[in-house]
């Protein structure tokens, strides 16, 4: 299997992490799906660093970000497919 | 895997250290000076210097006496000098350590000075540490070892590598016997459903969630200025891609592994009593009061999972870094001890990367100095709950 761009834990997970260094917008992105060793392909809409996410689909804001097959926090900005995911357009709902 | 053979020194109460430290302990701050002179005069002892041990009262004091005490009896130690200002509080914590049998002694330096009790201590010290020096390692078994967990510096990569590869470990060697800890109170939070559903017994489970529950009040809700979105994850965390406190826990929460419950919920710096096993303790998140804690509870060997590059070492308890961060082998490859990196290519499985921790545990537990090890981090933070009187 070639290296991916992109590991997602979990089946349901709608935000998946970039697992290499100066990955640049418009690379078709191999991705892998952790859990059963399924593959897909994204088009990622920007530079985003290793270990950041993107969208795997596009979200709208009040969404719910799933990674793990979890709640891990809430979408506050619209999100579309392959845009990054972080501080910017997500947040905690605790605290 | 073929197994390689384990050795270490077994202490006077049947417990398994994996080095053979003298350690000159100040009871309090005053002392750090006294402690720090004699380590100088002789050599292959060690200070542990650290900020707290005056007017300290109720929980916050039994903490203090419980960590110190219990890094004196942990079994990496062969023999400790306590040095305090006064001869009482001193006392207890010479006889708490002494409660394991081996050789301790007390010096305090009020109607001394610092220079008699430096003499003192370190005739005292010479002869413990050339007693200590003719001490042997012994074959000893998997089950003899007891081994925590903490991670730092975390990133998306730890969720994904790291922490998995310490929780395959557990998966493999607690049926083997050992006993294993984590912790990490708020760092659960996102998670506590998963954490509580892990506890042995649904006594243990209330326990922890009433622990975890005591934390977000007590401390988080009644300090808070903010969402903590500035702490906890931590700026490095962020940088990283963690993005949420709910991200950072249930990566975090992947060092348990997937086969063991825990078998009870510790205060700070409290050694498990219920035989071989998984244990959670109340520890801070951050890494060196939680890894303090860890060794005063009696671990002999710490993995530490990271992703952005945590450097923390302990002065008594070899610390492993693991990493499957590929910048932060690539950048900091001084403080790497296991790179996991290949999990991200899959080029190596979770199975394989814990195959690759529990060599490096063996390694290190026959004696391989670790990366912290070797660069002298020896960061021993005690954890203070309140203000003194």
């Amino acid at each position: 299997m070639s290296i991916p761009h992109l590991l997602v834990h979990n089946r349901s997970d709608n935000v998946g992490v970039v697992v290499v260094e100066d990955l640049k917008a418009g690379t078709e992105m191999f991705g892998v799906i952790t859990e059963d060793n399924s593959s897909f392909h994204l088009v990622t809409r920007a530079d985003v660093p290793i270990g950041h996410k993107v969208a795997l689909r596009d979200l709208k804001a009040g969404d719910t970000a799933v990674k793990y097959g979890e709640d891990v926090g809430k979408i506050i900005a619209d999100v579309k497919m392959g845009e990054h995911v972080h501080t910017h357009n997500m947040k905690t709902k605790r605290w | 895997m073929a197994s390689k053979q384990l050795t270490g020194w077994r202490r006077e109460n049947g417990r398994v250290g994996v080095r053979n430290h003298v350690i000159i302990l100040p009871l309090d701050d005053l002392s750090n000076a006294a402690c720090e002179a004699v380590a100088h005069n002789v050599k292959g002892t060690m200070a542990l210097p650290h900020a707290y041990g005056r007017l300290q009262f109720g929980e916050d004091l039994e903490l203090h006496f419980r960590t110190l005490i219990g890094t004196g009896a942990n079994p990496n130690v062969a023999a400790v000098i306590v040095i305090g200002i006064e001869p009482s509080w001193t006392g207890r914590v010479v006889d708490g350590i002494a409660k394991t049998g081996k050789p301790v002694e007390g010096f305090w330096i009020e109607q001394h000075g610092d220079i008699n009790t430096i003499a003192a201590a370190s005739r005292k010290a010479k002869e413990l540490v050339q007693w200590a020096s003719e001490l042997t390692r012994e074959p000893i078994e998997i089950g003899d070892l007891w081994v925590s967990t903490k991670c730092g510096g975390s990133d998306t990569t730890t969720d994904l590598a790291s922490c998995p590869a310490v929780g395959n470990m557990y998966d493999k060697w607690i049926p083997k016997g050992i006993y294993g800890v984590f912790g990490e109170t708020s760092e659960i939070t996102g998670g506590e459903h998963l954490c509580k559903a892990r506890a042995a017994s649904p006594e243990i489970a209330e326990k922890w969630y009433a622990m975890w529950k005591a934390y977000q009040e007590d401390v988080i809700e009644a300090h808070k200025t903010d969402d903590l979105s500035d702490s906890q994850p931590t700026k490095g965390n962020i940088l990283g891609g963690l993005t949420t406190i709910e991200e950072k826990a249930l990566g975090n929460l992947e060092k348990m592994g997937h086969n063991s419950k825990f078998l009870d919920a510790l205060q700070p710096a409290e050694a498990p009593a219920k035989g071989p096993g998984l244990y959670y303790m109340d520890t801070s998140s951050a890494a060196a009061e939680c890894i303090t804690l860890m060794a005063a509870g009696g671990y002999v060997i710490h993995t530490f999972p990271t992703g952005q590059g945590n450097i923390i070492g302990n002065p008594i308890v070899p610390v492993i870094k693991i990493t499957g961060n590929p910048r932060t082998v690539r950048t900091m490859s001084e403080h790497v001890d296991v790179d996991v990196s290949g999990v991200l290519r899959r080029e190596m499985t979770i199975d394989e990367a814990g195959d690759a921790l529990i060599e490096n545990i063996t390694r290190t537990a026959n004696g391989r100095l670790t990366c912290a090890e070797a660069l002298g981090h020896r960061e021993f933070v005690m954890t203070k709950l309140y203000r003194s009187a």
